[in-house]
């Protein structure tokens, strides 16, 4: 099965990371395949920013999106950029703290999407007392929430992927966001 | 012990550089290649090789063709703009048999155009882009895992045949990460020496640098090692020496330099067939738009069109018996590239040697720096069927 996701965020969030980290757990530690893209533009930048990994146990032909079956928004302007093309009954995970829920509304009810809310920026900054692990927090909560990857595999491509000595800080960070249930 | 890495297709030409034995690389950083030459400045002084920076990609290319005679293996990575002004260096490097290895991953153009976009826009500049007659070698991958592949691929066969090789890749394939497998080792060809060692030569019996074995490609000696290798963009003879007013001296050693791709092309292209046994319709294609007509060709079999793919691997030199073999049997070639129709014009020649029964050839072109959207294709498929 192929399973599309898009992250979006601003620009210095670690959204390209997430989307690194994702795609490296399924391909290297859950024997998944998995392209990763990334937006190159000049937009990346302090603007939206964006990474897409298409996952799938079949081998992955066209590398982009077709129609997401996943989004997670770390921005609201990310999120108003970027859902339009979420699939029908799709996954959206947001976090509440930035997003004015009140302009999705139409959008969820019309297209049957799930959303779940996952406050990665207040977790990682009140919690783990480091706002820049937001990003890892959140890929603890898309590993809870989709299912897409593995526990393991997640753990894994998050200790593969960081700087050496912020392995702990990281860790407790992944496991915040991976004890989130959504609401 | 193999290694596995979920890596950018840019870093996976630097991984197969140092698998190729690639010990010198100089070039200057532009998008959208700078990742091999970030790649390589990390592993080359770790791997026993050397890294630099030079002014511009003109002296770049001067760099890795010196780099060369000094008996390294060598690689510069580029894009458009510094392709194209490293065109005339690369005219020396064939008439100066030099192997070396350029990458270049295609933007948007002409001129500085669309940085971070993909293209393929160069598909001609590679094969005409210097002046004279020459024959390039080139590959296109069409996936992280070919990017490691082609460029050790690109390094055996710049030695086999000593030419300069084109690693033809795209803004797509070389800022996508996938997983690649790293072998152990891989197969390498190494430089071919002379036989003879530099004292066995003298006035009466010279040696002789340009004096070509039988696959057309002279031994490669390298500078410093006693050997005496006058190298020169001018026409010259077996001893390196200009002869350039000659027209049979020009005619022999142009001649060679042609014919060793030539009479080697079976040994050099490489084509990947899928679903052509029935097929009415065969898509061609290389590099990233590969992967759009193999999910369009998928979707075509699932709706019962007799649908197929030649997935090129060499564009240059072109795979014409492949094509050729394909244009006999299918009513229709679709070519599928990023630009305005380039590697199309080849495939009509070959599809004009069939005669009377010869296919429809149509191109599906796209510019702008996305890939062609499957349904696209799929579109196209139907439309002609």
């Amino acid at each position: 099965m192929r399973t599309e996701i898009r992250i979006a965020g601003f620009g210095g969030q670690g959204v390209i990371l997430a989307g690194i980290i994702v795609g490296k757990a399924a391909s290297l530690f859950d024997g998944l395949n998995a392209v990763q893209t990334q937006s190159y533009g000049p937009e990346a930048r302090g603007g939206a920013s964006k990474t897409e990994v298409v996952v799938s146990d079949d081998e992955i032909n066209y590398p982009k999106l077709t129609s997401p079956d996943i989004l997670v928004a770390m921005s609201h302007e990310a999120l108003m950029a970027y859902m339009g093309d979420l699939k029908d009954g799709g996954i959206l995970i947001i976090d509440s703290d930035v997003i004015d829920e009140e302009d999705i509304k139409d959008f969820v009810k019309e297209h049957n999407i799930n959303v779940y809310h996952a406050r990665v920026n207040k977790t990682a900054e009140h919690d783990i007392g480091l706002k820049i692990v937001a990003n890892i927090v959140m890929v603890g909560a898309i590993t809870k929430l989709t299912k897409v990857i593995s526990y393991d595999a997640a753990k894994d491509a998050v200790l593969d992927s960081v700087p050496p000595g912020t392995e702990k800080k990281n860790m407790q960070a992944f496991e915040a966001g991976y004890a989130m249930d959504g609401t | 012990m193999v290694k596995e890495l979920f890596v950018q297709g840019n870093e996976a030409c630097a991984y197969g550089a140092i698998k190729a034995g690639c010990k010198f690389f100089g070039g200057y950083p532009i998008t959208p290649s700078t990742e091999v030459a970030e790649k390589l400045a990390e592993l080359l002084p770790k791997h026993g090789g050397s890294f630099i920076q030079m002014e511009d990609e003109i002296a770049a290319i001067g760099a890795i063709i010196g780099a060369s005679w000094s008996g390294l293996k060598t690689m510069t990575s580029t894009s458009g703009p510094g392709f194209s002004l490293m065109q005339e260096n690369i005219g020396y490097a064939h008439i100066t048999e030099t192997p070396t290895v350029i990458v270049n991953v295609q933007r948007g153009g002409p001129s500085t155009g669309q940085p971070t976009m993909a293209s393929q826009g160069d598909m001609m500049q590679i094969r005409w882009g210097s002046h004279g007659d020459y024959e390039p070698i080139s590959l296109a991958p069409s996936s992280v895992q070919e990017c490691f592949d082609f460029t050790v691929e690109a390094f055996n066969l710049s030695e086999q045949y000593r030419v300069p090789v084109i690693l033809a890749t795209d803004e797509i394939i070389g800022h996508m990460r996938e997983k690649i497998t790293i072998p152990d080792s891989v197969d390498v060809i190494p430089r071919t020496m002379p036989k003879e060692s530099p004292d066995e030569f003298s006035t009466n019996n010279p040696y002789l640098p340009f004096k070509a074995e039988e696959n057309g490609a002279p031994p490669m000696a390298a500078f410093g090692q006693g050997y005496k290798i006058p190298v020169t963009g001018l026409t010259h003879d077996e001893r390196g020496y200009p002869d350039s007013a000659d027209f049979e001296a020009h005619t022999k050693l142009i001649t060679r330099l042609n014919n060793k791709i030539l009479n080697n092309r079976e040994k050099i292209v490489s084509v990947h067939e899928r679903f052509c046994d029935d097929a009415d319709t065969i898509i061609i294609s290389y590099g990233a738009p590969v992967r759009s007509v193999h999910r369009a060709v998928v979707q075509a079999r699932e709706e019962g069109l007799k649908v197929g793919s030649i997935k090129v691997d060499t564009p240059w030199p072109f795979p014409e018996a492949q094509i050729l073999k394909a244009a006999e049997v299918a009513k229709n070639l679709i070519v599928v590239e990023m630009n305005l129709g380039q590697m199309v014009y080849e495939v009509e020649r070959v599809a004009g040697m069939v005669g009377e029964n010869r296919p429809n050839v149509h191109l599906i072109p796209k510019i702008g720096g996305e890939l062609h959207k499957p349904e696209v294709i799929l579109s196209k498929i139907k439309e002609i069927s």
